[in-house]
């Protein structure tokens, strides 16, 4: 009797240790909820959730959710609400730009602190310089690259030819573009026009595209700290006054805002020959295209130029330690060289280092298909994405300024004025 | 109207009225034409064009559409039944209670016709989160449970069910909340379903708000899903949002379509003071 | 022991009426006076907690040139919407209520907008107003119109969405007229018939009056709806360009919840419910008395 009273007590001590066990390891499971802005338009939660997938496979004890919020803006607010309504939000893709108002509502964990390792460094230094600007503040670092851009010029090919163009040889500087923009405006028998040269969207981020035309012009916009804009210099207002002159002087655009949505579309349909666009179209303009289309830098002013854009990893300080280092994990798997590799491919962002270039996949597609290596190239001549503290309000005042000139309202220096002055009221209290 | 109208003058009026009736069906004729024909269609009207479902496959695969029907139709449901309950209850009290400060409390009751849960937002959402209901179904539907529209339509239906029916209850020595459920709300069947009609659409459809308090796909009901479907960064694709919105919206439209008759009496029954 | 009637009476009253007065009180009447509240405070920003700062958020919104573009908007929005909406409605009742062909095809096509969600209807509207390749562009183009960025010119902007939403409530409102038309007992007509008047004489001297109540109902539903409905901005303009298409509430949510300003987003608050209230009182008011008169 006694025996038999034993051998059940073992029984239950292998059988609890057994649950224990169990129970630990579930315990140890670390559960990451991530947000993401399926910014382009396309299959892209398959792309992401088949990368997830592979990372639980070779990371048993991390799981990662994502999170469908929206575009840039939209994530932002939903991730920023979540946090302070102190929901689980462990780590998020956002515009690369929200670093000063996620620092301001204290919100993320510098990298600094969590990527330590040897390791960690070389990995961190494996990036595109230029992409880094956006990440580091007060010197440390708050976001890693993840899906960036740059802003390319898309031409349609056919319609080069037809207007007595080169189609190899778009063009490279302001003059030209206006040159062969005027040569590609088509009108009919009553002069309305059925095609326009050139149009670049001054809806949604025309904050975005005007930085292009400001770096080209020789200014930023501006400074690194956050807490000052350069919005009145003399070569960003004959910026303003370049855009501009397009639609009325040059009659090569439409007058009035172009929308950012359905530029793609009339690009597609032939409503344009050339549109400045985000490098994130790529692959859908590669899909939808029935003619043969080019992609090129942006044409030069006093220089080349483009402001990056696009979103980076963020790490948010409700994470626990344990949850931080999974999520370091997880960007490393997701920013490794052939993940960035594929991701490149299937969104047309570009490849944020340049180790991913140097993967079979890459060097077969960019072989393939050389207009995915435009953006690239043009990251020497890229400059970090407009941000400053308060960043929505303040870019508020400049794209309503923006808005206001292309549609025919104040002169460019007198609107351009008025931003600025707003938003030295706005940052003042933060220098 | 009048009869004894000249012809002309008739013919004139079928075909004013057949001409506006066009106009006002053409968007959503053109987005059913644009969501079952490929792209390059959407501008042209070739009667021979071919027909595709390829649009709504994609659009039922960028986006999580069977969670977004389940968040609403949970939505919608919870919402009627909390206003069913509250706004019965409510109603019963002014119809046929006297209590004090019964005044001032319907006229506070009139007030929330005016300024609805919807231009509060800021501080609803405060409010909400001070809760913990972010982000929760439960946390959009709270603010319009009690509804001072559904308050005034069941206190007047209530206020005209015959005396003579209450007290025989009571003869039969009924207290307050069995006559309630036994002789007002069977009596009030029709209001009930107009009111239910009313709300549904209503909150099937409602949009700021749920933007506000959702921020996942755990509670985003279709609206909320449709502006996120149809705004993405780079570029809309027409015929796939075509599609994605007669998916939104095609259960409200097909059961609108079927029991026309029903939708319109009811809005009609809500609209008599 | 059993209470007085009247006594049970107020408690039984008060139990029943308190869930929904709870629910009321949270979400109608407190955040009004909360929000009042709100207004005479700063926004608590980083290391900056919250301070008193009287009538500071007020002298701010009245220097803001978006606030005074957008209730210049919101005005003109409620002056072109409102009329326009109800007579159209008032129309398509009449229309409806006679015995024309295909009637119940008719008056389904026009309440069908209604039933739809605004953003639905918005993304389909945005593929119209689309410059060249939009469907009224194409239509335009057939008669020689030349294209226009119907969206994308301050000037035209606001009228798009008013367009919109005009063709969204008419449908609404007609229901209601149809209802009271219905109403009216038919030995009116006869009389009138027997009395030799004509059409227009009837319709004004009969009909208007006796829709007067479902008149007052019909205005202040369009005008609750012309301050409440802004989801067709989130998808056509965003507000722009330049503020032109923006209305209060939308700006109410940009700076709620793209700025997080709460303080000034109270101040907002306050200054859309007191026209709320101002036009529900002068609505009231003055058709009251025409309903009474008879």
């Amino acid at each position: 009797m006694k025996k038999q009273l034993f051998k059940a007590f073992l029984f239950l001590v292998v059988v609890l240790t057994f649950v224990c066990t169990g129970m630990a390891t579930q315990a140890a499971t670390v559960n990451l909820n991530m947000y993401y802005p399926v910014a382009v338009g396309g299959p892209i939660t398959k792309t992401i959730d088949g990368m997830i997938a592979e990372f639980e496979q070779e990371n048993p004890d991390i799981k990662v959710k994502a999170v469908y919020a929206g575009n840039y803006d939209d994530t932002r607010v939903k991730a920023l609400a979540a946090l302070k309504a102190n929901q689980p939000v462990q780590l998020s893709v956002l515009f690369s730009i929200d670093v000063f108002e996620l620092m301001e509502q204290d919100a993320i964990v510098p990298f600094d602190e969590i990527a330590t390792s040897p390791d960690d460094k070389k990995w961190i230094e494996g990036f595109y310089p230029s992409l880094m600007e956006n990440s580091r503040a007060k010197g440390k670092l708050w976001g890693i690259p993840f899906q960036r851009s740059t802003i390319v010029m898309y031409y349609n090919k056919d319609a080069f030819r037809e207007a007595g163009l080169d189609p190899e040889k778009p063009p490279a500087t302001w003059t030209e573009m206006a040159a062969a923009a005027k040569k590609l405006t088509k009108r009919d028998a009553s002069g309305n026009v059925t095609r326009w040269g050139v149009q670049i969207p001054s809806t949604g981020y025309p904050y975005w595209m005007f930085q292009a035309l400001s770096i080209q012009n020789g200014e930023v916009l501006m400074n690194e700290s956050g807490n000052k804009t350069y919005f009145d210099k003399p070569a960003v207002i004959e910026a303003l006054q370049y855009w501009r002159d397009l639609a009325v002087k040059d009659q090569v655009m439409p007058e009035g805002t172009t929308d950012w949505g359905t530029l793609r579309q009339k690009f597609l349909e032939g409503a344009t020959a050339m549109m400045w666009h985000t490098t994130g179209n790529l692959t859908a303009v590669r899909k939808d295209a029935k003619f043969n289309f080019g992609v090129s830098m942006l044409p030069a002013g006093k220089r080349r130029g483009s402001p990056t854009g696009g979103g980076n990893f963020y790490i948010f300080k409700n994470a626990t330690p344990e949850e931080r280092k999974a999520s370091l994990k997880f960007i490393k798997f997701m920013t490794s060289p052939e993940l960035t590799a594929r991701w490149s491919i299937a969104t047309g962002y570009v490849a944020t280092r340049p180790d991913a270039y140097e993967t079979a996949t890459l060097k077969k597609y960019v072989a393939e298909f050389p207009a995915a290596a435009v953006a690239r190239d043009q990251f020497k001549y890229a400059t970090a994405e407009f941000s400053t503290y308060e960043n929505a309000r303040v870019k508020k005042f400049l794209d309503d300024a923006l808005q206001n000139v292309l549609t025919g309202g104040k002169s460019a220096s007198d609107a351009l004025k008025g931003a600025q002055d707003q938003a030295d009221r706005t940052l003042h209290s933060y220098r | 109207m009048i009869t004894g109208n000249s012809d002309w003058v008739q013919k004139l009026e079928t075909l004013a009225a057949w001409l506006l009736a066009f106009l006002w069906a053409a968007p959503l004729l053109y987005a059913a034409w644009a969501a079952f024909h490929p792209m390059d269609f959407v501008t042209r009207f070739d009667p021979l064009a071919p027909l595709t479902l390829e649009n709504f496959r994609n659009a039922w695969k960028v986006a999580p559409f069977a969670r977004y029907f389940f968040n609403t139709f949970v939505l919608v449901t919870i919402t009627l039944a909390g206003q069913f309950v509250l706004c019965t209850m409510a109603a019963y009290a002014f119809a046929r209670f006297e209590f004090a400060g019964k005044e001032l409390a319907f006229i506070l009751v009139l007030v929330q016709i005016m300024i609805m849960p919807d231009v509060l937002i800021v501080q609803n959402y405060q409010t909400i989160s001070s809760l913990g209901l972010v982000d929760t179904i439960l946390g959009i539907g709270l603010p319009y449970m009690a509804s001072a529209f559904g308050i005034f339509l069941l206190r007047q239906t209530f206020k005209q069910v015959p005396r003579e029916l209450e007290d025989a209850a009571r003869v039969e020595g009924a207290g307050p909340i069995a006559v309630l459920w036994k002789v007002y709300i069977p009596l009030s069947r029709p209001t009930y379903l107009a009111y239910g009609l009313v709300s549904v659409s209503y909150h099937w459809n409602n949009f700021l708000w749920p933007l506000i308090i959702t921020n996942s796909t755990e509670s985003r009901p279709l609206t909320v899903g449709l502006s996120i479907f149809g705004a993405p960064e780079s570029g809309v694709d027409f015929s796939v949002i075509s599609a994605g919105t007669l998916l939104a919206v095609s259960p409200l439209l097909i059961a609108f379509l079927l029991f026309q008759r029903q939708f319109v009496q009811s809005f009609m029954r809500s609209g008599i003071k | 022991m059993k209470l007085p009637v009247q006594k049970t009476a107020h408690i039984y009253g008060w139990l029943f009426l308190l869930p929904a007065a709870v629910l009321m009180a949270a979400f109608t009447h407190y955040p009004v006076i909360a929000g009042l509240f709100a207004s005479f405070y700063s926004t608590p920003k980083g290391g900056r907690p919250s301070r008193f700062v009287g009538l500071e958020n007020y002298s701010s919104m009245i220097a803001d040139p978006v606030f005074r573009q957008v209730l210049e908007n919101n005005f003109l929005y409620a002056l072109g919407v409102i009329p326009l909406s109800v007579t159209l409605a008032l129309f398509m009742a009449l229309l409806v209520n006679k015995k024309l062909p295909g009637r119940s095809i008719i008056r389904a096509a026009y309440f069908t907008p209604t039933i739809l969600p605004m953003i639905a209807v918005a993304n389909i509207w945005l593929f119209f107003y689309t410059p060249q390749i939009g469907l009224l562009d194409k239509i335009g183009s057939l008669f020689g119109m030349t294209s226009h960025t119907w969206l994308g010119d301050t000037e035209t902007a606001l009228g798009c969405m008013m367009v919109l939403a005009i063709w969204k409530d008419a449908g609404f409102f007609m229901i209601f007229f149809l209802a009271a038309l219905q109403a009216i007992p038919p030995e009116l007509e006869e009389a009138a018939l027997i009395e030799g008047s004509g059409r227009f004489y009837y319709f004004r001297r009969i009909t208007l009056p006796l829709l007067m109540p479902t008149m007052l109902f019909v205005l202040v539903n369009a005008t609750i709806n012309s301050f409440k409905l802004v989801d067709h901005i989130f998808i056509l303009t965003k507000g722009g360009p330049d503020n032109a298409s923006s209305l209060l509430l939308y700006y109410i949510y940009e700076v709620a919840f793209g700025f997080w300003d709460t303080a000034y987003a109270s101040t907002l608050t306050v200054v859309l419910l007191v026209i709320l209230s101002l036009l529900a009182i002068t609505q009231f008011t003055y058709i009251e008395k025409k309903v009474h008169y008879q």
